[in-house]
């Protein structure tokens, strides 16, 4: 980076740096000089590792984002949050029922949600949070799991919930439950295990292994290429 | 940050061209032809960083002594231990188990949850970040599995050795392709939810190197979709899986014997060391992207710094085709936010159309990574790129034509990742192209294992992307997240048997003593040390005022934004 570039003061746990401009909460930190062993994972926004609250001047507001995908502003507070202390119910699957009766015994606190939308609010992926759960309070586990399907599990709707419940344990499992018992069967997929426990491929695939690396190539070169749904 | 007016010219041209290619791709037939062998290789040679003279290096040491590899694999091996085995107390176990999984993302707890299932009641998992922080994560495409009715493992097995530049070992392949379908019933089974056609039927898209439409997906959260059922359910037995975060293994144990007997831990905030004693060990420590090879930016997950390599060949296993490295055709690079991420090839798989600065297309969308790659290079060296205003480079990957294709509201639907993560910087790739240029992405190499994870080693065994020989030289989309549910649960399988018969003797670090015994031979001076754990992307001129650029904890900075 060239000494020309535009700094801006952000406020890291309270103390103050100059850090480029354009620079995402994550390279800010970095770039003062912290090497992180928490608060950070993938980088892109798809791991929920990195949640961070901040504050900006002249706003009364707590505000949340994902350190890797926000961009620092002037005067901007910030402070990771980590780890989340969450509810998490353990549970065999296979036990459960996809209905709202599995919701009441293993997270009742889903049921105390005010609809306050403070969850929704804060939430990095613009899901609707409050609008999932109150699909799963109505017993609609298709909704909520179409609902929270991008869902990194940041924690931050956890944070912000006063009817202190972990949405994102809870969404996860609408999600499970709809996959398992809900969605409509793939019927080929049987037959197609079926084939293979059959050993129906089995001699084709023993040649190919047997196969020299020229005969294999030619081979390979003349496959057909076939796109269409089947 | 949207497209500066430096940039707008290129994009009127890739407008002006777009519906032609749209009336091209609705055809049937591939836009451009498809590449043969032998162009396919011309083109490598020419372009693929692999083929560059300062690629490799031969390396000095330890068991693929005299063997060329990628030279930043060379230098993290030839590097000293982050222990002195003289400092720990080896009669003093903290966990004796059954099995031990170095590695916490989609590998490990595939692993974890098959070795219960086979009998394993002590089950130690060791995680350098939170369980579930891992490249399984990010995934967005998808899996291959051969699941519709004119496809078939046997098919699948070929595109993969074509992919693989006929490198693989046949029986790892014949593993991968057989039990592909069975893993998409068994994740279904946990509540996945797999795309689906209305009927039920498993929607699949094709893929890069694929001949037949094979890729299942979860929208472009395939990853994060597998993921964090995977965890939901590693945790749902806490009185069988013990989970430590935070807690990398530094060092495989050995025993008088010359069996692997454990791990040696480090808490990376107390910075104790833990003991851990275990009858069966699993590296599943994923791949090497943050290595940053060649310099190139990464798709890959903090942590992605090839630990369970460095310490599996300290102790004497064999590595497979450490001289190839993947580079995903398709990294993002503008806005400078996000340089180097991940654009899903699913983007390609619905007929998303790589264009040069003229709106032209100059190579079929689905050739396998490393020919798409180098073609992306090509275009880029030969001056058909557009730059960036911090002076990157990179050809279009136009979007806008998968809603015309198939539809408005398919890119909200399909790749709500991928619009979330532009629209953020002011894109919205409905109506834009990306700018797009080969990232760092994929280890196709690693420590050698049999169709059922083992390792030269006895009691050792290895699942995901820190193993090699699945998929030979190139992998092809949507075979590491088959490969890591496969071998996970093959290790996890063998793990769990393994435990139940196996003796070991006296613990040991002699192996440690000897690697460093073998670079003193070689007269290999180093300050490095390794496993680094975490790249270090600290502003380099506080860590000149402040500490030694080597930092002992660290191992080497590598690169970031000091550069």
């Amino acid at each position: 980076m060239s000494g020309e570039v535009k700094k801006v003061t952000v406020f890291i746990m309270g103390q103050k740096y100059e850090v480029p401009e354009g620079f995402t909460i994550l390279n800010a930190i970095e770039y003062a000089g912290y090497q992180l062993k928490r608060g950070v994972g993938c980088r892109e926004g798809f791991c929920g590792a990195c949640a961070t609250v901040y504050k900006l001047p002249g706003d009364y507001k707590l505000r949340g984002g994902l350190a890797c995908q926000t961009v620092v502003q002037e005067g901007m507070y910030i402070a990771q949050i980590p780890f989340t202390p969450a509810q998490k119910a353990t549970y065999d699957l296979n036990e459960l029922k996809p209905d709202v009766t599995t919701f009441q015994k293993l997270y009742p606190e889903a049921f105390r949600c005010l609809g306050c939308n403070a969850c929704s609010k804060v939430c990095p992926q613009e899901i609707k949070v409050m609008d999932y759960i109150q699909a799963i309070m109505r017993g609609d586990i298709a909704l909520a799991a179409d609902l929270s399907f991008d869902c990194i599990m940041c924690g931050l709707c956890a944070m912000r919930c006063p009817a202190e419940m972990a949405q994102y344990n809870i969404a996860l499992l609408a999600r499970r439950l709809y996959g398992k018992y809900m969605m409509p069967k793939p019927e080929f997929l049987e037959k197609r295990l079926k084939e293979i426990e059959e050993g129906k491929f089995d001699k084709e695939i023993e040649k190919l292994m047997k196969m020299d690396r020229e005969s294999l190539a030619k081979k390979y070169s003349e496959r057909d290429i076939n796109f269409e749904i089947t | 940050m949207p497209y500066p007016e430096s940039m707008r010219e290129s994009l009127k041209m890739v407008e002006k061209t777009r519906a032609k290619r749209v009336e091209l791709a609705k055809s049937g037939k591939p836009v451009v032809p498809p590449l043969t062998l032998e162009e396919r290789e011309e083109l490598l040679k020419k372009f693929h960083p692999d083929y560059q003279p300062d690629a490799e290096k031969i390396i000095r040491v330890g068991p693929n002594k005299g063997e060329k590899m990628t030279a930043q694999v060379v230098d993290l091996l030839e590097s000293h231990s982050r222990i002195n085995p003289d400092e720990i107390d080896l009669s003093s176990v903290d966990f004796d188990v059954d099995v031990l999984i170095i590695g916490g993302g989609g590998a490990g707890c595939m692993a974890a949850i098959w070795a219960m299932k086979e009998g394993a009641e002590k089950i130690l998992i060791s995680t350098k970040l939170r369980l579930g922080d891992a490249n399984s994560m990010m995934s967005q495409g998808g899996m291959q599995a051969a699941v519709n009715p004119h496809d078939s493992p046997a098919i699948h097995y070929l595109d993969v050795m074509g992919g693989g530049h006929f490198d693989n070992k046949p029986e790892l392949v014949k593993a991968l392709v057989m039990d592909a379908p069975f893993i998409v019933k068994f994740l279904m089974e946990l509540g996945v939810m797999w795309d689906r056609l209305p009927d039920g039927h498993l929607q699949t898209k094709p893929g890069g190197g694929t001949s037949r439409r094979r890729m299942l997906s979860c929208r472009d959260y395939t990853g994060a979709e597998i993921m964090r059922v995977l965890r939901d359910e590693v945790r749902n037995h806490p009185d069988k899986i013990t989970v430590l975060e935070y807690s990398p293994a530094i060092e495989l144990l050995l025993d008088d014997k010359g069996q692997v007997a454990g791990a040696i831990l480090m808490q990376t905030e107390t910075g104790e060391y833990i003991v851990v004693r275990a009858k069966s060990t699993i590296i599943a420590t994923g791949g090497f992207g943050r290595l940053h090879i060649k310099g190139f930016p990464t798709t890959n997950h903090y942590g992605a710094t090839a630990d369970g390599l460095v310490m599996a060949y300290r102790a004497g296993a064999k590595l497979l085709y450490m001289d190839s490295v993947q580079y995903h055709p398709t990294g993002a690079v503008y806005p400078e936010q996000i340089w180097g991420f991940l654009i899903t090839e699913k983007v390609r798989g619905l007929g998303g159309q790589p264009v040069n600065r003229l709106g032209e297309l100059f190579v079929f969308p689905l050739e396998p990574r490393d020919v798409e790659a180098a073609s992306f290079i090509k275009e880029c060296a030969e001056g058909r790129g557009v730059k960036t205003p911090t002076g990157r480079v990179g050809i279009w990957l136009d979007s806008p034509v998968i809603e015309i294709l198939n539809g408005p509201g398919t890119i909200e639907k399909q790749l709500p990742a991928m619009l979330r993560q532009f629209h953020r910087f002011g894109i919205d790739i409905r109506k834009e192209p990306m700018l797009v240029y080969p990232t760092l992405h994929y280890q196709n190499g690693g420590i050698e294992i049999d169709e059922w994870g083992r390792t030269s080693l006895p009691n050792l065994f290895v699942a995901g992307e820190a193993s090699g020989g699945v998929h030979g030289r190139n992998r092809l989309m949507g075979n590491s997240v088959l490969d890591y549910n496969v071998y996970g649960r093959r290790t996890g399988i063998k793990a769990a048997e393994n435990a139940r018969k196996v003796k070991l003797g006296k613990l040991t670090l002699e192996h440690v003593r000897k690697y460093e015994d073998e670079l003193k031979e070689a007269g290999i001076k180093t300050k490095r040390i390794a496993p680094i754990l975490f790249p270090d992307y600290r502003n380099f001129e506080i860590i000149k005022k402040h500490r030694k650029f080597f930092d002992p904890f660290v191992g080497f900075a590598l690169t970031g934004w000091q550069e």
